[in-house]
Protein backbone atom coordinates (compact mmCIF):
# COMPACT_ATOMS: atom_id res chain seq x y z
CA UNK A 1 0.00 0.00 0.00
CA UNK A 2 1.33 3.51 -0.50
CA UNK A 3 2.18 5.50 2.46
CA UNK A 4 -0.32 8.62 2.94
CA UNK A 5 2.53 10.66 4.80
CA UNK A 6 5.85 10.30 4.71
CA UNK A 7 8.51 11.83 6.70
CA UNK A 8 12.31 11.86 5.52
CA UNK A 9 15.21 12.83 7.87
CA UNK A 10 13.66 15.32 10.54
CA UNK A 11 15.78 17.21 12.81
CA UNK A 12 15.18 19.26 15.13
CA UNK A 13 16.89 21.25 17.83
CA UNK A 14 15.91 23.26 20.92
CA UNK A 15 19.03 25.01 21.72
CA UNK A 16 21.31 22.29 22.72
CA UNK A 17 18.16 19.72 23.18
CA UNK A 18 17.57 17.06 20.49
CA UNK A 19 13.65 16.70 20.17
CA UNK A 20 14.17 14.92 16.28
CA UNK A 21 16.86 13.55 15.33
CA UNK A 22 16.88 11.49 11.56
CA UNK A 23 13.37 10.57 12.18
CA UNK A 24 12.25 8.68 8.83
CA UNK A 25 8.45 7.12 9.08
CA UNK A 26 6.11 6.45 6.52
CA UNK A 27 2.44 5.73 7.18
CA UNK A 28 0.60 3.42 5.37
CA UNK A 29 -3.15 4.39 4.45
CA UNK A 30 -5.62 3.27 7.26
CA UNK A 31 -3.23 1.49 9.52
CA UNK A 32 -3.27 2.47 13.29
CA UNK A 33 0.40 3.81 14.17
CA UNK A 34 1.13 3.83 18.46
CA UNK A 35 3.78 6.15 18.86
CA UNK A 36 5.71 5.59 22.47
CA UNK A 37 8.34 6.82 24.52
CA UNK A 38 9.15 8.50 28.33
CA UNK A 39 7.87 12.26 28.31
CA UNK A 40 10.47 14.22 26.09
CA UNK A 41 11.62 11.42 24.01
CA UNK A 42 10.05 13.40 21.16
CA UNK A 43 6.44 12.13 20.09
CA UNK A 44 4.73 14.85 20.26
CA UNK A 45 7.19 16.99 18.44
CA UNK A 46 6.70 14.67 15.62
CA UNK A 47 3.35 15.73 15.52
CA UNK A 48 4.06 19.13 16.30
CA UNK A 49 6.06 18.92 13.15
CA UNK A 50 3.71 17.29 10.90
CA UNK A 51 0.99 19.55 11.82
CA UNK A 52 2.87 22.17 11.23
CA UNK A 53 3.03 24.16 14.65
CA UNK A 54 6.67 23.34 14.18
CA UNK A 55 8.85 23.54 11.14
CA UNK A 56 11.80 21.17 11.33
CA UNK A 57 15.50 22.33 10.96
CA UNK A 58 15.81 19.72 8.50
CA UNK A 59 14.19 16.84 6.51
CA UNK A 60 10.80 17.09 4.48
CA UNK A 61 7.15 15.50 5.36
CA UNK A 62 5.34 14.88 2.29
CA UNK A 63 1.44 13.83 2.55
CA UNK A 64 -0.17 11.86 -0.49
CA UNK A 65 3.00 12.97 -2.02
CA UNK A 66 2.44 16.12 -1.63
CA UNK A 67 5.55 18.69 0.34
CA UNK A 68 3.00 19.93 3.55
CA UNK A 69 6.06 20.93 5.60
CA UNK A 70 6.31 24.32 5.51
CA UNK A 71 2.85 24.86 5.68
CA UNK A 72 0.88 26.48 8.93
CA UNK A 73 -1.48 24.28 10.93
CA UNK A 74 -4.46 25.40 9.53
CA UNK A 75 -3.75 24.82 5.99
CA UNK A 76 -2.67 21.14 7.17
CA UNK A 77 -5.75 20.37 8.86
CA UNK A 78 -7.90 22.01 5.81
CA UNK A 79 -5.54 19.12 4.21
CA UNK A 80 -7.31 16.26 6.33
CA UNK A 81 -4.52 16.11 8.71
CA UNK A 82 -6.17 16.58 12.43
CA UNK A 83 -4.74 16.19 15.67
CA UNK A 84 -6.39 16.09 19.26
CA UNK A 85 -4.43 17.25 22.45
CA UNK A 86 -2.99 15.95 25.54
CA UNK A 87 -4.75 18.73 27.46
CA UNK A 88 -7.78 18.80 25.65
CA UNK A 89 -7.95 22.03 23.87
CA UNK A 90 -12.06 23.17 23.87
CA UNK A 91 -13.91 26.39 24.03
CA UNK A 92 -14.81 26.32 27.40
CA UNK A 93 -17.75 29.01 27.46
CA UNK A 94 -19.37 26.82 24.55
CA UNK A 95 -21.22 24.10 25.58
CA UNK A 96 -20.63 20.78 23.72
CA UNK A 97 -23.01 20.86 21.08
CA UNK A 98 -21.55 24.60 20.29
CA UNK A 99 -18.04 23.80 19.99
CA UNK A 100 -19.19 21.10 17.58
CA UNK A 101 -21.03 23.48 15.53
CA UNK A 102 -18.07 26.16 15.76
CA UNK A 103 -15.83 22.96 14.16
CA UNK A 104 -18.31 22.36 11.76
CA UNK A 105 -18.54 26.27 11.03
CA UNK A 106 -14.93 26.30 9.57
CA UNK A 107 -15.22 23.11 7.95
CA UNK A 108 -18.28 24.75 5.95
CA UNK A 109 -16.88 28.01 5.58
CA UNK A 110 -13.70 26.56 4.10
CA UNK A 111 -15.86 24.52 1.59
CA UNK A 112 -17.67 27.98 1.01
CA UNK A 113 -20.68 27.19 1.89
CA UNK A 114 -23.26 28.62 4.70
CA UNK A 115 -22.34 32.50 4.51
CA UNK A 116 -23.71 35.28 4.32
CA UNK A 117 -25.66 35.39 1.18
CA UNK A 118 -26.20 31.32 1.07
CA UNK A 119 -29.42 30.68 1.32
CA UNK A 120 -31.31 27.49 3.68
CA UNK A 121 -29.38 24.94 4.90
CA UNK A 122 -26.20 24.65 4.11
CA UNK A 123 -24.81 20.73 4.39
CA UNK A 124 -21.58 20.06 5.67
CA UNK A 125 -18.95 18.39 3.02
CA UNK A 126 -18.44 14.88 3.01
CA UNK A 127 -21.39 14.30 5.58
CA UNK A 128 -24.25 15.58 3.29
CA UNK A 129 -26.07 17.03 6.65
CA UNK A 130 -27.50 19.98 7.70
CA UNK A 131 -24.72 20.94 10.55
CA UNK A 132 -26.87 20.23 13.57
CA UNK A 133 -27.18 17.09 12.20
CA UNK A 134 -23.36 16.45 11.86
CA UNK A 135 -23.09 17.87 15.31
CA UNK A 136 -25.84 15.48 17.10
CA UNK A 137 -24.63 12.33 15.58
CA UNK A 138 -21.01 12.74 16.06
CA UNK A 139 -21.84 13.52 19.67
CA UNK A 140 -24.08 10.34 19.87
CA UNK A 141 -21.24 8.72 18.35
CA UNK A 142 -18.89 9.61 21.04
CA UNK A 143 -21.52 8.75 23.82
CA UNK A 144 -21.41 12.52 24.35
CA UNK A 145 -25.29 13.17 23.46
CA UNK A 146 -26.30 13.59 27.26
CA UNK A 147 -23.45 16.55 27.80
CA UNK A 148 -25.45 18.00 24.62
CA UNK A 149 -25.78 21.85 26.36
CA UNK A 150 -23.42 21.35 29.37
CA UNK A 151 -20.64 23.72 29.04
CA UNK A 152 -16.80 22.46 27.99
CA UNK A 153 -16.11 23.79 31.48
CA UNK A 154 -17.66 21.77 33.68
CA UNK A 155 -17.47 18.18 32.10
CA UNK A 156 -15.50 15.84 33.35
CA UNK A 157 -11.78 15.19 32.57
CA UNK A 158 -12.61 12.11 30.67
CA UNK A 159 -15.51 13.64 28.96
CA UNK A 160 -13.72 16.65 27.97
CA UNK A 161 -11.03 14.18 26.57
CA UNK A 162 -13.83 12.99 24.18
CA UNK A 163 -14.93 16.02 23.09
CA UNK A 164 -11.51 17.09 22.08
CA UNK A 165 -11.48 14.10 20.16
CA UNK A 166 -15.14 14.57 18.80
CA UNK A 167 -13.97 18.31 17.53
CA UNK A 168 -11.30 16.56 15.39
CA UNK A 169 -14.48 14.10 13.64
CA UNK A 170 -15.97 17.09 11.86
CA UNK A 171 -13.63 17.61 8.92
CA UNK A 172 -13.57 14.09 8.14
CA UNK A 173 -9.88 13.84 8.53
CA UNK A 174 -7.82 11.38 6.40
CA UNK A 175 -5.39 11.31 9.38
CA UNK A 176 -5.60 11.95 12.63
CA UNK A 177 -3.42 12.54 15.23
CA UNK A 178 -4.13 11.75 18.86
CA UNK A 179 -1.88 12.79 21.45
CA UNK A 180 -2.35 10.82 24.01
CA UNK A 181 -5.76 10.33 23.94
CA UNK A 182 -6.32 8.40 27.54
CA UNK A 183 -3.82 10.45 29.78
CA UNK A 184 -5.60 11.37 32.45
CA UNK A 185 -8.59 8.57 32.48
CA UNK A 186 -8.74 5.85 34.79
CA UNK A 187 -7.24 2.37 33.71
CA UNK A 188 -11.30 0.84 33.10
CA UNK A 189 -12.10 3.52 30.70
CA UNK A 190 -8.67 3.61 28.59
CA UNK A 191 -9.99 0.79 26.54
CA UNK A 192 -13.61 1.90 26.96
CA UNK A 193 -12.67 5.20 25.14
CA UNK A 194 -10.21 3.77 22.87
CA UNK A 195 -12.93 1.48 21.47
CA UNK A 196 -15.10 4.25 20.93
CA UNK A 197 -12.46 6.18 19.10
CA UNK A 198 -11.29 3.12 16.93
CA UNK A 199 -14.94 2.44 16.21
CA UNK A 200 -15.75 5.92 14.41
CA UNK A 201 -12.70 6.11 12.84
CA UNK A 202 -13.78 2.54 11.39
CA UNK A 203 -17.22 4.17 10.01
CA UNK A 204 -15.31 7.25 8.67
CA UNK A 205 -12.19 5.75 7.90
CA UNK A 206 -9.02 7.37 8.64
CA UNK A 207 -5.75 6.79 9.41
CA UNK A 208 -4.36 6.81 12.73
CA UNK A 209 -1.41 8.20 14.62
CA UNK A 210 -1.99 7.74 18.62
CA UNK A 211 1.08 8.62 21.65
CA UNK A 212 0.09 6.16 24.21
CA UNK A 213 1.82 5.11 27.46
CA UNK A 214 -0.02 2.11 28.38
CA UNK A 215 1.36 -0.25 26.42
CA UNK A 216 -1.71 -2.62 26.87
CA UNK A 217 -3.94 -0.07 25.19
CA UNK A 218 -0.89 -0.12 22.75
CA UNK A 219 -0.54 -3.79 22.03
CA UNK A 220 -4.81 -3.77 21.38
CA UNK A 221 -5.53 -1.48 19.44
CA UNK A 222 -2.23 -0.32 17.32
CA UNK A 223 -0.77 -2.46 14.22
CA UNK A 224 2.49 -0.70 14.27
CA UNK A 225 4.55 0.75 16.88
CA UNK A 226 7.24 3.35 16.18
CA UNK A 227 9.35 3.73 19.41
CA UNK A 228 10.79 6.87 20.62
CA UNK A 229 13.69 7.19 22.69
CA UNK A 230 16.11 10.57 22.71
CA UNK A 231 15.07 12.07 19.29
CA UNK A 232 15.10 8.76 17.24
CA UNK A 233 12.93 5.94 16.62
CA UNK A 234 14.58 3.20 17.77
CA UNK A 235 11.94 1.09 16.97
CA UNK A 236 9.38 0.81 14.30
CA UNK A 237 7.56 -2.60 13.63
CA UNK A 238 4.45 -4.01 14.87
CA UNK A 239 3.65 -4.12 18.49
CA UNK A 240 4.50 -7.46 19.75
CA UNK A 241 7.97 -7.37 17.98
CA UNK A 242 8.71 -3.85 19.27
CA UNK A 243 7.56 -4.16 22.83
CA UNK A 244 10.17 -7.17 22.60
CA UNK A 245 12.92 -5.32 21.72
CA UNK A 246 15.30 -5.24 24.58
CA UNK A 247 16.24 -1.28 23.82
CA UNK A 248 12.42 -0.05 23.74
CA UNK A 249 12.10 -2.37 26.97
CA UNK A 250 15.10 -0.78 28.83
CA UNK A 251 14.39 3.04 27.51
CA UNK A 252 10.88 3.24 26.76
CA UNK A 253 8.76 0.32 28.42
CA UNK A 254 10.89 0.53 31.55
CA UNK A 255 11.11 4.28 31.59
CA UNK A 256 7.37 4.13 31.75
CA UNK A 257 7.36 1.63 34.80
CA UNK A 258 9.71 3.86 36.49
CA UNK A 259 7.73 6.54 36.06
CA UNK B 1 -34.19 24.95 17.95
CA UNK B 2 -35.54 27.79 19.23
CA UNK B 3 -36.90 30.09 16.67
CA UNK B 4 -35.45 33.32 15.68
CA UNK B 5 -37.62 36.28 17.35
CA UNK B 6 -34.49 38.96 16.84
CA UNK B 7 -36.12 40.28 13.14
CA UNK B 8 -39.48 40.62 14.00
CA UNK B 9 -38.73 42.32 17.65
CA UNK B 10 -36.45 44.42 15.56
CA UNK B 11 -39.14 45.47 13.31
CA UNK B 12 -41.77 45.72 15.75
CA UNK B 13 -39.20 48.25 17.52
CA UNK B 14 -39.01 50.44 14.38
CA UNK B 15 -42.67 50.40 13.79
CA UNK B 16 -43.16 51.38 17.53
CA UNK B 17 -41.21 54.16 17.13
CA UNK B 18 -41.64 55.48 13.61
CA UNK B 19 -45.26 55.75 14.59
CA UNK B 20 -44.63 57.49 18.49
CA UNK B 21 -41.91 59.59 16.74
CA UNK B 22 -44.48 61.83 15.01
CA UNK B 23 -45.89 62.37 18.79
CA UNK B 24 -42.94 62.98 20.63
CA UNK B 25 -41.57 66.27 21.95
CA UNK B 26 -38.38 67.33 19.82
CA UNK B 27 -35.89 67.18 22.45
CA UNK B 28 -37.26 63.28 23.12
CA UNK B 29 -36.24 62.81 18.98
CA UNK B 30 -32.91 64.38 19.03
CA UNK B 31 -32.07 61.89 21.96
CA UNK B 32 -33.18 58.71 20.25
CA UNK B 33 -31.70 59.62 17.04
CA UNK B 34 -28.25 60.15 18.89
CA UNK B 35 -28.13 57.10 20.74
CA UNK B 36 -29.04 55.20 17.46
CA UNK B 37 -25.67 56.98 16.12
CA UNK B 38 -24.11 55.65 19.23
CA UNK B 39 -25.51 52.37 19.03
CA UNK B 40 -24.28 51.70 15.89
CA UNK B 41 -20.71 52.03 17.33
CA UNK B 42 -20.90 50.11 20.19
CA UNK B 43 -22.62 47.24 17.66
CA UNK B 44 -19.31 46.89 15.92
CA UNK B 45 -17.53 46.95 19.59
CA UNK B 46 -20.00 44.16 20.44
CA UNK B 47 -18.36 42.12 17.42
CA UNK B 48 -15.06 42.89 18.76
CA UNK B 49 -16.33 42.12 22.39
CA UNK B 50 -17.40 38.41 21.30
CA UNK B 51 -14.21 38.11 20.47
CA UNK B 52 -12.69 38.97 23.73
CA UNK B 53 -11.25 42.53 22.22
CA UNK B 54 -11.98 45.73 23.77
CA UNK B 55 -11.07 48.75 21.07
CA UNK B 56 -10.24 51.75 23.43
CA UNK B 57 -10.13 53.84 20.10
CA UNK B 58 -13.13 53.03 18.23
CA UNK B 59 -14.06 57.03 18.19
CA UNK B 60 -11.50 56.96 15.66
CA UNK B 61 -13.73 55.85 13.45
CA UNK B 62 -16.86 57.58 14.78
CA UNK B 63 -14.72 60.77 13.77
CA UNK B 64 -13.58 59.87 10.88
CA UNK B 65 -17.21 59.23 9.75
CA UNK B 66 -18.25 62.31 10.46
CA UNK B 67 -15.61 64.58 9.07
CA UNK B 68 -16.04 62.55 5.72
CA UNK B 69 -19.47 63.21 5.91
CA UNK B 70 -19.06 67.17 6.63
CA UNK B 71 -16.03 67.06 4.55
CA UNK B 72 -18.39 65.96 1.75
CA UNK B 73 -20.83 68.78 2.19
CA UNK B 74 -18.00 71.38 2.68
CA UNK B 75 -16.18 70.76 -0.57
CA UNK B 76 -18.71 69.70 -2.81
CA UNK B 77 -22.04 70.97 -1.34
CA UNK B 78 -22.96 67.29 -0.83
CA UNK B 79 -26.07 67.07 1.33
CA UNK B 80 -28.19 63.84 0.98
CA UNK B 81 -28.40 62.74 4.20
CA UNK B 82 -28.02 58.60 2.48
CA UNK B 83 -24.64 59.88 0.47
CA UNK B 84 -23.61 61.30 3.84
CA UNK B 85 -23.76 58.33 5.83
CA UNK B 86 -22.45 55.83 3.27
CA UNK B 87 -19.29 58.02 2.82
CA UNK B 88 -18.58 58.07 6.35
CA UNK B 89 -19.17 54.14 5.89
CA UNK B 90 -17.23 54.05 3.40
CA UNK B 91 -14.24 56.00 4.79
CA UNK B 92 -14.03 54.38 8.44
CA UNK B 93 -14.44 51.32 6.56
CA UNK B 94 -10.98 52.05 4.79
CA UNK B 95 -8.84 53.11 6.93
CA UNK B 96 -10.09 50.14 9.29
CA UNK B 97 -9.36 47.52 6.55
CA UNK B 98 -5.58 49.03 6.45
CA UNK B 99 -5.21 49.11 10.07
CA UNK B 100 -6.86 46.00 10.28
CA UNK B 101 -3.96 44.52 9.28
CA UNK B 102 -1.52 45.72 11.97
CA UNK B 103 -4.34 45.58 14.49
CA UNK B 104 -5.34 41.65 13.81
CA UNK B 105 -2.22 40.68 14.98
CA UNK B 106 -2.69 41.73 18.56
CA UNK B 107 -4.85 40.39 21.39
CA UNK B 108 -5.82 41.84 24.81
CA UNK B 109 -4.64 45.06 26.27
CA UNK B 110 -2.32 45.42 23.36
CA UNK B 111 -5.46 45.53 21.23
CA UNK B 112 -6.88 47.97 23.06
CA UNK B 113 -3.99 50.73 23.95
CA UNK B 114 -3.12 50.25 20.00
CA UNK B 115 -6.54 51.06 18.81
CA UNK B 116 -6.47 54.20 21.24
CA UNK B 117 -3.50 55.36 20.17
CA UNK B 118 -4.07 55.51 16.81
CA UNK B 119 -7.37 57.58 17.58
CA UNK B 120 -5.19 59.75 19.55
CA UNK B 121 -3.28 60.71 16.45
CA UNK B 122 -6.34 61.30 14.31
CA UNK B 123 -7.46 63.86 18.11
CA UNK B 124 -3.57 65.43 17.08
CA UNK B 125 -3.96 65.85 13.74
CA UNK B 126 -7.35 67.36 13.59
CA UNK B 127 -6.55 69.62 16.21
CA UNK B 128 -2.84 71.18 14.33
CA UNK B 129 -5.48 71.36 10.98
CA UNK B 130 -6.71 75.05 10.75
CA UNK B 131 -8.68 74.07 7.45
CA UNK B 132 -10.89 71.54 9.21
CA UNK B 133 -11.30 74.69 12.16
CA UNK B 134 -8.85 73.15 14.35
CA UNK B 135 -10.37 72.37 17.82
CA UNK B 136 -13.42 74.11 17.20
CA UNK B 137 -14.02 72.02 14.35
CA UNK B 138 -17.11 73.15 11.55
CA UNK B 139 -20.63 73.48 11.34
CA UNK B 140 -22.17 70.41 8.57
CA UNK B 141 -24.14 71.56 6.19
CA UNK B 142 -28.12 70.78 6.94
CA UNK B 143 -29.01 67.77 5.12
CA UNK B 144 -31.71 67.10 2.85
CA UNK B 145 -33.63 63.40 1.85
CA UNK B 146 -33.78 63.13 -2.07
CA UNK B 147 -32.89 66.35 -2.76
CA UNK B 148 -35.87 67.89 -0.05
CA UNK B 149 -35.42 70.17 2.56
CA UNK B 150 -38.03 68.88 4.87
CA UNK B 151 -40.55 72.05 7.06
CA UNK B 152 -38.55 72.95 10.33
CA UNK B 153 -40.79 71.42 12.11
CA UNK B 154 -40.34 67.97 10.71
CA UNK B 155 -36.69 68.08 10.57
CA UNK B 156 -36.00 65.83 13.78
CA UNK B 157 -38.64 63.64 12.79
CA UNK B 158 -37.46 63.19 9.76
CA UNK B 159 -33.58 62.71 10.69
CA UNK B 160 -34.35 59.85 13.27
CA UNK B 161 -36.74 58.06 10.60
CA UNK B 162 -33.45 58.06 8.47
CA UNK B 163 -31.86 57.06 11.52
CA UNK B 164 -34.33 53.79 12.29
CA UNK B 165 -34.39 52.86 9.18
CA UNK B 166 -30.59 52.59 9.07
CA UNK B 167 -30.53 50.85 12.55
CA UNK B 168 -32.93 48.44 11.58
CA UNK B 169 -31.10 47.57 8.48
CA UNK B 170 -27.43 47.28 10.04
CA UNK B 171 -28.76 45.73 13.03
CA UNK B 172 -30.41 43.06 10.74
CA UNK B 173 -27.26 42.52 8.80
CA UNK B 174 -25.48 41.88 11.69
CA UNK B 175 -27.48 39.41 13.31
CA UNK B 176 -26.95 37.88 9.93
CA UNK B 177 -23.73 38.15 10.36
CA UNK B 178 -23.28 36.36 13.78
CA UNK B 179 -25.04 33.42 12.67
CA UNK B 180 -23.15 32.63 9.77
CA UNK B 181 -19.83 30.46 10.67
CA UNK B 182 -17.58 33.34 10.41
CA UNK B 183 -19.63 35.58 12.92
CA UNK B 184 -19.67 32.21 14.80
CA UNK B 185 -16.42 32.21 15.52
CA UNK B 186 -16.07 34.88 17.67
CA UNK B 187 -16.28 33.19 21.38
CA UNK B 188 -14.22 30.66 20.27
CA UNK B 189 -11.99 32.90 19.26
CA UNK B 190 -12.25 34.54 22.45
CA UNK B 191 -12.02 30.95 24.30
CA UNK B 192 -9.13 29.07 22.64
CA UNK B 193 -7.58 30.86 19.38
CA UNK B 194 -4.73 27.69 19.03
CA UNK B 195 -7.75 25.44 18.21
CA UNK B 196 -9.65 27.63 16.01
CA UNK B 197 -6.24 27.57 13.93
CA UNK B 198 -6.01 23.70 14.33
CA UNK B 199 -9.85 23.17 12.77
CA UNK B 200 -8.63 24.77 9.88
CA UNK B 201 -9.48 29.07 10.34
CA UNK B 202 -7.47 32.10 10.78
CA UNK B 203 -8.35 33.50 13.97
CA UNK B 204 -6.24 36.82 12.15
CA UNK B 205 -8.46 36.68 9.26
CA UNK B 206 -11.25 36.95 11.27
CA UNK B 207 -10.68 39.32 13.53
CA UNK B 208 -9.72 41.48 10.53
CA UNK B 209 -13.23 41.07 8.75
CA UNK B 210 -14.81 41.71 12.13
CA UNK B 211 -12.79 45.03 12.63
CA UNK B 212 -13.47 46.55 9.41
CA UNK B 213 -17.28 45.84 9.94
CA UNK B 214 -16.85 47.30 13.39
CA UNK B 215 -15.20 50.29 11.89
CA UNK B 216 -17.56 50.67 9.22
CA UNK B 217 -20.58 51.07 11.70
CA UNK B 218 -18.70 53.67 13.54
CA UNK B 219 -18.34 55.25 10.59
CA UNK B 220 -21.92 55.61 9.75
CA UNK B 221 -23.23 56.36 13.80
CA UNK B 222 -20.57 59.04 12.80
CA UNK B 223 -21.95 60.34 9.67
CA UNK B 224 -25.15 60.37 11.26
CA UNK B 225 -24.40 62.15 14.33
CA UNK B 226 -22.67 64.74 12.44
CA UNK B 227 -26.04 65.44 10.37
CA UNK B 228 -27.93 65.21 13.61
CA UNK B 229 -25.54 67.40 15.82
CA UNK B 230 -25.23 69.73 12.88
CA UNK B 231 -21.44 70.44 14.03
CA UNK B 232 -18.42 68.10 14.30
CA UNK B 233 -15.35 68.87 16.11
CA UNK B 234 -11.83 66.65 17.28
CA UNK B 235 -13.49 65.76 20.97
CA UNK B 236 -15.52 62.88 18.73
CA UNK B 237 -11.91 61.32 18.06
CA UNK B 238 -11.14 62.05 21.48
CA UNK B 239 -10.49 58.95 24.40
CA UNK B 240 -13.18 59.92 26.32
CA UNK B 241 -15.23 59.46 23.31
CA UNK B 242 -14.06 55.88 22.90
CA UNK B 243 -14.57 55.68 26.81
CA UNK B 244 -18.20 56.50 26.51
CA UNK B 245 -18.86 54.02 23.63
CA UNK B 246 -17.20 51.18 25.96
CA UNK B 247 -19.19 52.45 28.97
CA UNK B 248 -22.51 51.89 26.91
CA UNK B 249 -21.48 48.27 25.47
CA UNK B 250 -20.69 47.14 29.02
CA UNK B 251 -23.88 48.48 29.90
CA UNK B 252 -25.64 46.82 27.24
CA UNK B 253 -24.14 43.60 26.87
CA UNK B 254 -23.73 41.78 23.85
CA UNK B 255 -26.29 39.15 24.10
CA UNK B 256 -28.37 40.42 21.05
CA UNK B 257 -27.93 43.14 18.36
CA UNK B 258 -30.87 45.05 20.01
CA UNK B 259 -28.91 45.40 23.33
CA UNK B 260 -26.27 48.11 21.96
CA UNK B 261 -29.24 50.51 21.09
CA UNK B 262 -30.98 49.68 23.98
CA UNK B 263 -27.73 51.01 25.68
CA UNK B 264 -27.24 53.91 24.33
CA UNK B 265 -30.65 54.86 24.86
CA UNK B 266 -30.89 54.13 28.47
CA UNK B 267 -27.23 55.95 28.75
CA UNK B 268 -28.65 58.90 26.59
CA UNK B 269 -31.66 59.23 29.33
CA UNK B 270 -29.43 58.94 32.45
CA UNK B 271 -26.77 61.21 31.13
CA UNK B 272 -30.23 63.86 30.45
CA UNK B 273 -31.53 63.30 33.75
CA UNK B 274 -28.31 63.21 35.97
CA UNK B 275 -27.11 66.42 34.39
CA UNK B 276 -30.64 67.98 34.85
CA UNK B 277 -30.21 67.17 38.07
CA UNK B 278 -26.48 67.98 39.27
CA UNK B 279 -25.07 70.16 36.25
CA UNK B 280 -21.32 69.54 38.36
CA UNK B 281 -21.34 65.79 39.43
CA UNK B 282 -23.62 63.87 36.58
CA UNK B 283 -20.79 62.05 35.61
CA UNK B 284 -21.24 60.71 39.60
CA UNK B 285 -24.72 59.73 38.06
CA UNK B 286 -23.68 57.80 35.03
CA UNK B 287 -20.61 55.74 37.18
CA UNK B 288 -23.24 54.95 39.74
CA UNK B 289 -25.54 53.39 37.33
CA UNK B 290 -23.07 51.68 36.02
CA UNK B 291 -21.88 49.74 38.72
CA UNK B 292 -24.85 48.97 39.42
CA UNK B 293 -25.72 47.24 36.05
CA UNK B 294 -22.18 45.29 36.70
CA UNK B 295 -23.05 44.13 40.00
CA UNK B 296 -26.65 43.25 39.64
CA UNK B 297 -26.45 42.28 35.60
CA UNK B 298 -23.00 41.19 34.84
CA UNK B 299 -24.25 40.63 31.15
CA UNK B 300 -25.66 43.81 30.54
CA UNK B 301 -29.13 45.43 30.16
CA UNK B 302 -29.48 42.50 28.05
CA UNK B 303 -29.99 40.27 30.28
CA UNK B 304 -33.18 41.81 31.43
CA UNK B 305 -34.78 39.83 28.54
CA UNK B 306 -32.56 37.32 28.17
CA UNK B 307 -35.61 34.15 27.72
CA UNK B 308 -37.81 36.09 26.93
CA UNK B 309 -36.37 37.50 23.24
CA UNK B 310 -33.68 34.78 22.96
CA UNK B 311 -31.53 35.49 19.92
Amino acid sequence: MAAILDAQGLNKNFGAVTAASDINAAIERDSVVGLIGTNGAGKTTFINMITGYLKPDRGRIRYEGRDITELAPRDVTRLGICRSFQIPQLYASLTAFENMLVGIGVVLRNAGRGGFFSRGRALVPGHDLPAEDVAERILERFGLAEYRDKNAQVLPGGVRKLLDIALTMVAKPKILLLDEPTSGVSAEEKFVIMEMIMAAVRAEGATVLFVEHDMEVVSRFAGRVLAFYDGRIIADAAPEIALADPEVKRYVVGGVLRA
Amino acid sequence: MSRDRTPRTLALILLALLVSGQFLPQWTLFLVTVALAKGLVVLGLMILLRCGLVSFGQALYYCIGAYAAGMLGRLFGASDVFTLMLAGMAAAGLVGFVLGFLLARYRSIFFGLLSLAVSMILYGLLVKTEALGSTDGFHVLPSTLFGLRPADAWVRYTVLAVALLVAFIAALLVHRYLGTPLGRLASAIKDNEIRVEYMGASARHAIHVKYVIAAALAGLGGALAATTVGHIDPEMAYWTTSGEFIFITILAGTGNVIAPFLGALVFGVIQTVAFGISPNTWQMVLGGSLLVVIVFLPNGLWSLFRGRKAA
